[in-house]
């Protein structure tokens, strides 16, 4: 297939960015739902 | 969460069914041969970012008018996953460009325009993270958003106002344009699919801003203890 390197690359990079974009929402979303668990078990101590 | 899951799952199968139509049941265009592929996810990557910050422009406009919080956590998540989709247009159109042309990149009008609109919504964001308190960030970034807006129309119209190398319109583009009738049905299954991810990505974005504003709530509350 002629230009078979430039579909790929068009391709493979696309989705990198849709993926990555992805794995950083769901690094976010974890990391603050672990923040909201700490923030809530320090005021229940707190209380 | 099963409800994520499902739309999460049926936007991959969408995604991986478009791409294998576009490759095996979309015939080879004549002049550019299987380098024309890229349109398909290029130009429906295209359509989904114009829609979401269209989503956007509709929110800002809600938050000015309502001041409710939840109108902004849907445009920032909108302009998030819009500027994804726009990085992906301005990373495909100039792999394209290269074999086609013989150049990455020129500065044409639909070129420059979208370069700039990637520019406008980078600034969007950045203006949020400058300022601190959330309904002052709020009400600032909803004004910038729609105005910002203002360069989608002019996207969309560069390339039927003036001559540019960008490729004239084949989509809504006047007497003598048209895609054949195979190609047109996989561009469209394949813009569907590009808009199920970006209602999907969006959806996910606007889960961590709701629980971003959670976590804000919860800090004020543990600081006035």
């Amino acid at each position: 297939m002629k230009n078979f390197d430039s579909i790929f690359a068009a391709y493979l990079i696309g989705w990198s960015v849709f993926f990555i974009f992805y794995l950083t929402i769901a690094k976010r979303s974890s990391d603050l739902r672990a923040e909201v668990e700490r923030l809530k078990n320090s005021l229940n101590r707190n209380k | 969460m099963a409800n994520r899951i499902i739309l999460g799952i049926v936007a991959v199968l969408l995604v991986i069914a478009a791409a294998f139509a576009s490759f095996y049941i979309a015939p080879v265009e004549r002049t550019m041969g299987a380098l024309q592929k890229i349109f398909y996810f290029h130009a429906a990557s295209a359509w989904a970012g114009m829609d979401a910050f269209f989503l956007c422009f509709i929110a800002n406009l809600l938050y000015v008018w309502k001041r409710n919080q939840k109108f902004d956590w849907v445009a920032v998540s909108a302009t998030e996953v819009g500027l994804a989709f726009t990085t992906v247009v301005l990373i495909t159109g100039p792999i394209w460009a290269k074999p086609a042309w013989g150049i990455w990149w020129t500065w044409d009008a639909r070129l420059t325009s979208t370069f700039v609109l990637w520019l406008l919504y980078v600034s969007y964001l950045l203006l949020r993270s400058l300022i601190e308190e959330p309904d002052r960030r709020a009400l600032l970034s909803s004004i910038f958003g729609i105005f910002a807006f203002l360069d989608v129309p002019l996207v969309y119209g560069s390339i039927r106002w003036w001559r540019t190398q960008h490729p004239q319109p084949v989509i809504m583009g006047g007497p003598g344009s048209g895609l054949e009738p195979t190609m047109a049905k996989v561009f469209f299954f394949s813009v569907l699919a590009m808009h199920v991810l970006m209602i999907f990505l969006i959806r996910e974005r606007y889960i961590l801003e709701q629980t971003s504003s959670e976590v804000e709530l919860l800090q004020r509350e543990a600081e006035a203890l």
